[in-house]
């Protein structure tokens, strides 16, 4: 009896804590920032996207966008210095990764620690010297603006590629490579078939945090005095004319565009992982 | 053969990636005004930067304001793990879901989109400083989110349980049990999230006070301007921002393969 009487007042008081405080309240002040900082002002950014300068619903600014050759120019052409950074990354970093995964080298984490080390300095400064250095080898920056562009975008990016490719290959099971080895597989053709195939999550990961960046950066234009425009130096251009409806259109294709990418290359990873946890089984 | 060609590789590309700084690295010890001017030693440049009011001024808000995002990103990123690791899916899925959007999403968007909230919505003054802080929040507070929340998965979850048997209330057994088993994904989120306001460009251009500037937005408004004095300052500023990094990373490699032995 007394006993029974200890269990409910010892359950009792703990639902009188649980009550007072409990590990999920946390959760709460996080999840109103989130709302009041992240949410909120994506809706507010469709809402100024979808109205004219008199608060009227309109899609008068979509239509200019996708009216004028200029603005989908731009777009192509963000898409296209996009494309070349992803891809000079790709071939550099590749390589790179996979020796340094596969290779028998000595001190990996000291190396991998170096790749990864200029992504911690201001990329503003690591911009400028690579600049000094091109003015002197070039005389003048303006006479190979595309030029120029890309290789700035690719020496900012270069470790934002390096670093999954290399915990990607490191996690590709060596027995696997001396099984093809073994079954009479060329080098070409284990590469081809193993290695290349085994390493799609990593490649892919890769490819979104350099693409999407790229396609927006347009500091690095400026820095090498490329006059041209992408896709984020419409957005800068129209908040410095206080133009938020125009802004805030841009800004909504550019969401979109994430939100699409980020959807796919989540759905292709999860795919490879599903058909190599069946490879593995 | 093979590997000496991975080899070379692998030096290549670190040469792309070290020479232009470590060149810099070399002039900004000497007053030359160019790179490629053999000039002889000189501590010129360290001088100017430390006694030219402006650039200290932009040094030292840049590093002040690291700090108070960090804080106010590590204090609600951990909280926000932890209370999301402990609820229920559906709420838990929501909050990831939110958390993601700023990772994911481009520089220029969510400092736009911020811009547009406080300051065409609200009417925020950029002055109070509420915009800049609060938008670099947003962006580094998921990332902390990120590094605890591993640490919350690995954790063993009887200690919280155990920590109540023995008389613990839920907050002591938080602050004594839980908070101690995160703190490496605590000190690693904030230490992201100070690299990300050092290096934060698109927020604070959109929300920054006028007359304020970070080192980003004064070193790509100095590339526009012709002065000599305060673009090779500029290189001192990346030695040392070059050498602090190095210190910093190095040290923390050490001590982790330390504690791991």
């Amino acid at each position: 009896m007394i006993k029974k009487e200890l269990y409910k007042n010892w359950y009792g008081s703990g639902e009188m804590n649980k009550n007072l405080f409990s590990r999920k309240q946390l959760a709460v002040p996080y999840a109103i920032f989130l709302l009041l900082f992240v949410i909120i002002p994506l809706l507010v950014l469709i809402y100024f996207g979808f109205t004219d300068e008199n608060g009227n619903i309109s899609f008068a600014n979509f239509i200019r966008f996708f009216g004028s050759g200029k603005t989908i120019g731009t777009l192509l052409y963000s898409i296209v210095i996009a494309l070349f950074t992803t891809v000079f990354c790709l071939l550099l970093a590749y390589p790179a990764a996979f020796f340094l995964a596969k290779g028998n080298f000595g001190k990996k984490q000291a190396f991998i620690m170096m790749f990864v080390l200029p992504m911690w300095i201001n990329f503003t400064l690591r911009i400028t010297a690579l600049k000094e250095i091109l003015t002197l080898l070039e005389g003048n920056l303006a006479y190979h603006p595309f030029f120029n562009t890309i290789l700035c975008m690719v020496y900012d990016f270069l470790p934002f590629m390096i670093l999954p490719l290399y915990q990607a290959l490191c996690k590709l099971d060596n027995s696997l490579i001396e099984a093809a080895f073994d079954l009479g597989a060329s080098e070409f053709q284990v590469f081809y078939k193993v290695v290349l195939p085994l390493s799609v999550p990593g490649i892919i990961s890769g490819v979104t945090m350099v693409f999407l960046p790229s396609m927006t950066n347009y500091v690095v234009l400026d820095m090498v005095y490329n006059s041209t425009y992408i896709m984020g130096s419409l957005i800068g251009s129209y908040f410095s004319s206080y133009d938020w409806n125009n802004g805030s259109v841009i800004s909504v294709i550019l969401l979109l565009m994430i939100g699409a990418v980020t959807l796919f290359s989540g759905r292709i990873t999860k795919q490879e992982q599903a058909k190599r946890a069946r490879v593995l089984k | 053969m093979k590997k000496m060609l991975g080899t070379v590789w692998i030096y290549l590309v670190l040469l792309f990636l070290y020479a232009p700084i470590l060149i810099l690295t070399v002039y900004s010890f000497t007053n030359s005004a160019m790179i490629g001017q053999i000039r002889g030693f000189s501590l010129k440049n360290y001088k100017t930067l430390f006694t030219t009011p402006e650039l200290l001024q932009m040094i030292f808000g840049t590093c002040i304001l690291a700090v108070v995002v960090a804080l106010l990103a590590t204090f609600l990123g951990t909280i926000g793990a932890i209370g999301a690791f402990y609820s229920k899916k559906t709420t838990r899925g929501v909050i990831e879901f939110a958390n993601q959007i700023p990772v994911v999403n481009a520089d220029v968007v969510t400092g736009f989109s911020t811009c547009i909230l406080m300051i065409a919505f609200f009417r925020i003054r950029k002055e109070t400083f509420l915009p800049l802080v609060i938008g670099q929040t947003a962006l580094c507070a998921p990332y902390v989110y990120l590094s605890v929340l591993p640490r919350l998965k690995q954790m063993d979850s009887q200690l919280y349980e155990a920590a109540l048997d023995l008389g613990c209330t839920p907050f002591q057994a938080l602050i004594k049990v839980i908070l101690p088993q995160i703190v490496p994904g605590i000190v690693s989120g904030f230490m992201t999230a100070i690299t990300l306001s050092l290096d934060d460009y698109f927020i604070a251009t959109y929300t920054k006070p006028a007359t304020f500037d970070t080192i980003s937005t004064y070193v790509v408004n100095a590339t526009r301007g012709s002065q000599t004095e305060i673009k090779t300052a500029l290189w001192a500023l990346s030695t040392i921002i070059f050498v602090v990094v190095t210190l910093v990373v190095v040290g923390m490699n050490y001590h982790t393969k330390q504690s791991e032995e």
